[in-house]
């Protein structure tokens, strides 16, 4: 397990800032951007990720970035970057326009199924790590690719549950486990979570914190489906912190019968 | 062939010279179509079949499947974006259009000057997606102005879109290096036959240059790709699914570029062409409702060709990207030279297309590109 939780006071700690909501927001399908400081307030979410190709700075009255709350982390992310260079390039621009030194990468040069592509993806997590930035990768789970960007510098890894957009919830399920067993930063399970329900699924296996914005946007009342969000991962959490005792009793369960082995 | 690079769509095309397409459409049933309609991902036979009169009882159902689909992958957006015209001179003979060589009108190519008070109109309502146009004339409109005018309109847009005559694939490379990102190219008429009736005369005549401009753009780097056919120059059913068979044939070729198709109508214009066959709004919802079960991912473009009641609906039926404060005469925005290519139908200004689209439940976006200089 990450050594970043604390269980005690469950802080998460990603970079140099200490989360207590674990749900991340993303904004990209909204129909109207009013509604991005709502559904922040209803989830509790303290992290916003943004595409940088939306952000209109020169545009108040629509620049998507303007409606994230002041108090929440905005992340923009490379939506649209083909390689690394090019998400290297759209991170750079975000810190120098203001958006902070947080980025969410996100490399694909799959149209049909928007999977990232990983091997860039690692590229520019070493890159823009080296240059100070907190970097959150999307990727497909991998751990051969997880442990190299834990190498390159990330501050999380972003394992998809399925395509983005899907709603198919977390058909990466066993491979996102393994990635939660064996990597030592927080995994944050980034797109295809449609329900609430599968947002507790993924908290309950131990993943650190869910990305979601589909699920929430394309909803009929996003602002109540945010709050159910809010709610299910906090709930999977609570089920995750308090499932190692049950473990342990299913364990301790099978030695009364070879107990008497040691007692001999 | 999917994977085949050594071919072109227009081997593709071929295919299809021998197909018989009544047949296909007379054999097909309600049950057949309620199927399709249900399938996760669907061939090219089935996307002909959503566009068979067969399908034409099914609409509420395709309806359905393409409002949820078209929300789920693109969200409750619609991208907005307006064409600017550069130049009307032109040396095509195209039988159904206002700028063809022989119509007499003024003609006139911006200057750089005229251009740029242009894109401060353009600018002042808060777009910044901008699709440049010109008639066909290397000579009066070089790849070299086309380039010109991209550095131009760098300074007040975030995404150049081109629609102009075909290029080489390194001179296409030229135009987005200077900051073009998108290209809409329509084939007019994907009929082989039909096209060369259309297209009596001038460089134009070229059916497969034309055709495989879209590859040569991707080769070269574009970021998105428009096709599409000029609907009522020839049966809608069948070039429907060339437009969409070409959309996919790019998307399976060149993943990473964002696909998108125009459905466009004839409308009225210099020159008084009727169109041979007439599209209704219901063949055009049915077209777009097939493409959208087809290409789920794919965009879908609706220009001010359409009237305004029929845009404020199409909205929840797949469309992705819609033009807005539109004008097709060269430097109409600044001042008024001469008649447009086509008359528009949707007048709204970009404001009140803004209202109107929120009014649907839906967000106007203005921008959806950055510009990726190498200097960032």
């Amino acid at each position: 397990m990450w050594e970043e939780v604390e269980k005690v006071s469950d802080i998460l700690k990603i970079g140099d800032r200490e989360l207590t909501s674990r749900l991340f927001l993303g904004t990209g399908k909204f129909s109207s951007n009013k509604l991005i400081p709502e559904v922040a307030r209803a989830s509790g979410a303290q992290v916003v990720t943004v595409a940088l190709r939306r952000v209109d700075l020169k545009y108040e009255e629509e620049n998507i970035a303007a409606f994230v709350p002041k108090d929440c982390i905005l992340m923009p992310n490379t939506s649209g970057a083909w390689n690394a260079g090019e998400a290297v390039r759209i991170a750079r621009l975000a810190r120098a326009t203001g958006c902070g030194n947080w980025v969410k990468i996100e490399v694909i040069t799959d149209n049909r199924y928007l999977l990232p592509d990983n091997y860039e993806t690692i590229k520019a997590t070493e890159i823009l790590a080296g240059e100070g930035f907190v970097v959150l990768p999307y990727m497909s789970p991998d751990l051969m690719v997880a442990k190299s960007l834990v190498k390159a510098g990330a501050a999380a890894v972003m394992p998809l549950g399925s395509p983005i957009g899907s709603n198919r919830g977390l058909k990466t399920k066993e491979l996102v486990r393994i990635l939660v067993e064996e990597i030592r930063l927080p995994i944050v399970v980034d797109a295809g979570i449609g329900r609430p329900s599968e947002a507790a699924e993924a908290m309950e296996m131990g993943v650190a914190a869910v990305l979601v914005n589909t699920a929430i946007a394309t909803a009929g009342d996003p602002v109540t489906m945010a709050k159910a969000f809010g709610m299910a991962v906090e709930a999977g959490r609570m089920a995750y912190l308090s499932g190692p005792g049950d473990i342990m009793d299913v364990a301790r369960a099978s030695s009364p019968l070879t107990g008497f082995l040691r007692d001999a | 062939m999917k994977d085949d690079f050594s071919m072109s769509f227009y081997e593709e095309i071929q295919k299809y010279h021998t197909f018989d397409f009544d047949g296909f459409f007379q054999r097909l049933t309600g049950t057949d179509i309620k199927k399709i309609i249900g399938k996760n991902r669907l061939n090219e036979h089935d996307y002909l079949a959503l566009l068979a009169p067969a399908a034409e009882n099914y609409l509420e159902e395709m309806a359905e499947k393409a409002q949820s689909l078209t929300i789920r992958h693109f969200g409750r957006v619609i991208l907005l974006y307006t064409p600017l015209y550069l130049s009307n001179y032109c040396v095509n003979h195209c039988i159904y259009c206002g700028f063809q060589v022989n119509n007499k009108l003024d003609r006139k190519k911006l200057t750089m000057a005229e251009l740029e008070r242009e894109a401060e109109i353009i600018a002042a309502t808060g777009l910044k997606h901008v699709l440049i146009l010109t008639g066909e004339s290397r000579k009066h409109s070089p790849v070299s102005y086309i380039s010109e005018c991209a550095d131009i309109l760098k300074k007040y847009f975030t995404s150049i879109s081109i629609e102009i005559y075909p290029l080489e694939e390194d001179e296409y490379a030229e135009v987005i290096a200077a900051g073009v990102d998108g290209l809409t190219i329509y084939q007019e008429v994907y009929d082989e036959e039909v096209y060369a009736l259309m297209h009596p005369a001038g460089p134009k005549r070229d059916y497969r240059y034309r055709l495989e401009a879209p590859e040569r753009t991707c080769r070269a780097g574009i970021r998105t790709v428009n096709v599409g056919t000029l609907l009522g120059l020839n049966n809608w059913r069948t070039e429907a699914f060339f437009t969409g068979l070409h959309a996919d044939y790019l998307q399976n070729l060149f993943p990473e570029v964002e696909m998108s198709i125009s459905p466009p109508r004839m409308r009225p214009h210099l020159g008084g062409f009727q169109p041979m066959v007439d599209v209704s709004d219901r063949n055009l919802v049915q077209y777009m409702l097939a493409f959208r079960l087809f290409m789920p991912r794919g965009g879908i473009t609706i220009s001010t060709r359409e009237r305004s009641e029929l845009r404020d609906y199409l909205i929840r039926l797949g469309a992705t990207r819609m033009s807005a404060g539109s004008c097709t005469a060269v430097g109409g925005r600044s001042e008024y030279y001469s008649a447009g290519q086509f008359d528009i139908s949707d007048e709204r200004s970009v404001s009140e297309m803004a209202k109107m689209i929120y009014s649907q439940g839906y967000q106007p976006v203005y921008k959806d590109w950055q510009f990726l200089s190498d200097n960032a």
